[in-house]
């Protein structure tokens, strides 16, 4: 195994990130995602990493959405399931499921918390006029997760509010 | 004058502290006719009055100056030393101490403690002939003065670093000044050194500020000039004449020449300060800045000293880990797989070095525990003066390591302990001499390594504790039952139950409401135990045992299904294979595992906790006794793995405090693992009994009603 070899195939930085990427923009950029078939999106600066799925240690007596804890580089990281948090669709963990884990500062603290989506899909940019109010009736996700809905040609996005999605309600202590 | 000294006020701080407990220790064990301890006692004062002068923190210069006076008699014989004089001292000491504390957190303080210490001082000084002690208090007052002051430097004054202008800008921080420059003796220009200085200055300046003041701001230069300062007249300008300054003018009026800061700049005043000492209501320079730097010195708590030994050893370390790594990654660039033994080899060193660097880095958190001890000779004798009972205090194994943080935390509950032995421990002396004890009583104060663990001993020669009377005591206040039946040391820890107070009546000395329980809390709190052992009429010793770090944990690895789980070894009182004879199941769902006399209940973790298990039957399965808050509880687990030491790594950063879990730390192979909170375990698993109970009973009057 020669290193320096593995060292010059590697691409050069730029090659491939930048393709396809438009960063000419006035506007906000947004990770988008799947839950089951629905779109969904989060501001791109609240994103730390994005990772592919695997079993985390488990919290006891945690509710049934936050799969456990993981090691991000020496960082325990607890791992919430987006799709059971909301009620979409089905969990069920593929090769192809990933964790996006979010990052967001509150109060001079810094929280991280990985979500587990079905699939990552694109760069959204759009400006602040174009994200329009969510609708009051309400399917499973609760409202106040919600910050508005984008439209992408003949698609609607939720963006989500980060923040919100971070907060964890305490533990019932005790459950049956 | 105004060179950024602020930066130096920690150090001047931490050293002042170190002087100050220097000065006490000192104190306490002065014999007539030790010059050697009276010697280093006038240079701790010495230092912080210098210190404190080139801070411009007035008051304690003043301060130490009479205490450095009295000193300075002692030192020439002039004086001999008296037990009065010593607590004047030591209480001086505590002036002091309150002064530099005040001082540093811009805080106000006790004055008329101060004023009182001071007098005391100045009245023992009058008693001989003393010097005078303030020869600039009776021109402090606070009329506005204007001084006429010659300055002429000597040539090279500039070669050693100082500056003229500086020096200006800051007497006029003092107030109106007007600056005259002498050339005549300027030689001929061929005859000119450009890096000397010729020119000598008149200066007139109008200031509330003591000649002291004035004198101060030349403190560097003192040498290497002529200086002459002498009062003109005292005019009576209204105070408001000279505005008040803003906190930031100080800095201005460095950047700006003499000429424009003659403009009006006079440091606040502090009206709140009334006591004698404080007669120089005009602050230096610095000490303006010393509002802006005291918030940053109180965020800088944290420093620690570390031997040079230390540090040379962890460059040691270093080096031999800069040599493995580029070791192994020559060995990596062409690896061949005959090469599998350097490579074994190779990170066999690597975890040599690890370890090593490991330990050497949990070794700077480290400090000698005299740290935590040196405050107990003076307790003990404030203590024995205040109860009148003669008390010696003998201290062991100062030596002993302990971490920082743990230090920090143990310092109180040791204080109360103490403070119980001399309370409560130890007998008066008529009383001592009737049962044939010396009249003296000891206190022991002893720490030493025991495993990883640290032990500290707290022992005192008193009569012991009254097992009855605290037995009677827990009855009255319904701890316990009249009937039960308790071995000594289950009698003893009842003392550390909340409420729990034997003495018999209240002294102000431990009886505070602040009970053995606090100590016994913070002490569980640092994850350490505390024993007690007494002898009726021999005396009690407790005996604390604490981790030597909070950053790791000796931990047992247990598996229970998937999961693997971590119980602090602390806690582990054994592990055994249950014996299905021994199993009893009581009160409808509750096994009880006979371990020897006891009844311990088990707790099946997979219940607890919500997940599967291998094996869900009692019996045959594995248990972990464990002991928290003197309870015994068995654990059940499915397999014991390895002992190791683990780091902790806390949930609530970035998710919430779990019932039942401290924290989470990375195995090996990078997975992570839950450890155990025993007494939360404990907890949780009666909150849900109760639960149980409740819902019993509702689901059995809802039958009830439907029947």
């Amino acid at each position: 195994m020669d290193i320096q070899a593995l060292a010059t195939e590697v691409p050069i930085e730029g090659e491939y990130s930048l393709e396809g990427v438009d960063f000419i923009t006035n506007g906000e950029q947004y990770l988008t995602f799947l839950l089951d078939t629905e779109q969904y999106a989060v501001d791109i600066l609240c994103v730390e990493e994005i990772r592919s799925w695997e079993n985390p240690t488990k919290i006891p007596n945690a509710p049934i959405y936050v799969k456990g804890v993981i090691n991000m580089r020496g960082v325990i990281v607890p791992i919430v399931d987006l799709r059971l948090k909301f009620n979409i669709g089905k969990a069920k963990y593929t090769e192809t499921t990933v964790v996006i884990v979010l990052t967001v500062e509150s109060n001079q603290k810094s929280r991280t918390i990985g979500f587990v989506v079905d699939a990552v899909s694109d760069v959204l940019n759009a400006e602040e006029n174009e994200v329009k109010a969510a609708p009051t009736i309400g399917g499973c996700v609760p409202l106040h997760f919600v910050t508005g809905l984008i439209n992408v040609g003949d698609n609607v996005v939720t963006l989500l509010n980060v923040e919100a999605l971070q907060a964890i309600e305490k533990h019932k202590s005790i459950q049956g | 004058m105004s060179i950024e000294l602020s930066q130096f006020i920690p150090s001047f701080l931490e050293e002042s502290f170190e002087g100050l407990e220097l000065m006490e220790s000192s104190l306490l064990s002065l014999q007539p006719g030790d010059d050697e301890a009276i010697n280093s006692i006038f240079r701790a004062a010495h230092s912080i009055k210098g210190g404190a002068g080139t801070f411009g923190f007035d008051q304690v210069t003043e301060f130490t100056h009479l205490v450095e006076t009295l000193l300075d008699e002692m030192r020439d014989g002039r004086r001999e030393i008296a037990q009065a004089d010593i607590e004047i001292l030591l209480d001086s000491v505590d002036c002091i101490r309150i002064l530099i504390e005040a001082a540093r957190d811009d805080t106000s303080y006790d004055e008329d403690k101060i004023a009182k210490t001071s007098q005391a001082l100045e009245q023992t000084l009058n008693t001989s002939q003393s010097v005078t002690s303030n020869e600039n208090s009776p021109k402090a007052d606070s009329g506005l003065t204007l001084w006429n002051i010659l300055f002429v430097p000597e040539h090279h004054l500039v070669q050693t670093g100082n500056d003229p202008l500086l020096l200006f800008s800051a007497l006029a921080d003092l107030g109106f000044l007007s600056v005259q420059a002498k050339i005549n003796e300027l030689p001929a220009l061929t005859d000119m050194d450009a890096e000397e200085i010729y020119i000598g200055w008149q200066l007139e300046l109008k200031t509330y500020a003591s000649e002291a003041d004035i004198r101060e701001v030349f403190e560097w230069v003192e040498d290497e000039c002529r200086l002459e300062i002498s009062q003109m007249e005292a005019v009576n300008l209204p105070a408001e004449d000279v505005p008040k300054k803003e906190v930031n003018t100080s800095e201005e009026a460095i950047e700006s020449s003499p000429e424009i800061a003659a403009k009006p700049t006079a440091p606040s005043e502090k009206d709140d300060t009334p006591s004698p000492l404080s007669q120089s209501n005009q602050q230096a320079p610095t000490a303006n800045k010393q509002d802006k730097s005291s918030p940053k010195a109180k965020q800088e708590v944290g420093s620690i000293r570390v031997g040079v030994d230390k540090v040379d050893m962890l460059i040691n370390l270093v080096g031999e880990l800069v040599i493995t790594q580029s070791m192994l990654s020559e060995l990596g660039n062409d690896f061949e797989m005959n090469k599998v033994e350097r490579l074994t080899s190779g990170l066999e060193q690597l975890l040599q070095n690890t370890k090593e660097l490991q330990e050497s880095v949990m070794r700077i958190r480290m400090l000698p525990i005299s740290f935590a001890f040196n405050r107990f000779p003076r307790l003990v004798h404030d203590l024995s003066k205040k109860t009148g009972k003669e008390i010696e205090l003998v201290i062991k194994g100062e030596q002993t390591e302990l971490d920082k943080t743990v230090m920090e935390q143990i310092g109180d509950p040791l204080v109360h302990l103490v403070r119980n032995a001399v309370d409560h421990g130890i007998e008066f002396s008529d009383v001592r001499v009737a049962k044939g004890k010396p009249a003296k009583g000891t206190i022991t104060l002893d720490a030493y390594h025991l495993g990883g663990n640290i032990v500290i001993e707290i022992n005192d020669d008193g009569g012991g504790i009254d097992r009855e009377a605290v037995f009677n005591k827990a009855v009255e206040k319904n701890i316990i039952e009249p009937t039960t039946s308790l071995s000594d040391s289950q009698v003893f820890d009842l003392l550390f139950e909340p409420g729990f107070s034997t003495a018999k009546e209240l002294s102000d000395i431990s009886g505070r409401g602040v009970g053995m329980d606090v100590v016994k809390r913070n002490i569980q709190a640092l994850g350490g135990r505390i024993q007690v052992e007494s002898t009726p009429g021999k005396g009690s010793t407790f005996k604390v045992n604490l981790p030597l770090t909070l950053a790791i944990l000796d931990g047992q690895l247990v598996r229970v299904g998937t999961e693997t789980y971590i119980i602090p070894l602390i806690t582990i009182v054994e592990s055994l294979q249950a014996k299905s004879e021994l199993i009893n199941r009581v009160s409808g769902d509750v096994i009880l595992y006979r371990l020897r006399e006891d009844n311990v209940p088990v707790i099946p973790i997979y219940q607890l906790f919500n997940i599967c298990a291998d094996s869900e039957s009692i019996d045959d399965a594995l248990l972990v006794v464990v002991e928290a808050d003197g309870l015994k509880i068995g654990l059940m687990v499915d397999d014991l793995l390895a002992q190791q030491q683990v780091v902790i790594k806390s949930l609530e950063d970035n998710y919430q405090q779990v019932e039942g879990i401290s924290g989470a730390t990375i195995l090996g192979d990078g997975s992570v693992a839950m450890i155990l909170d025993i007494p939360g375990m404990i907890q949780l698993a009666t909150h849900r009994a109760q639960r149980n109970q409740q819902v019993n009973i509702q689901t059995k009057i809802a039958e009830g009603e439907t029947v």
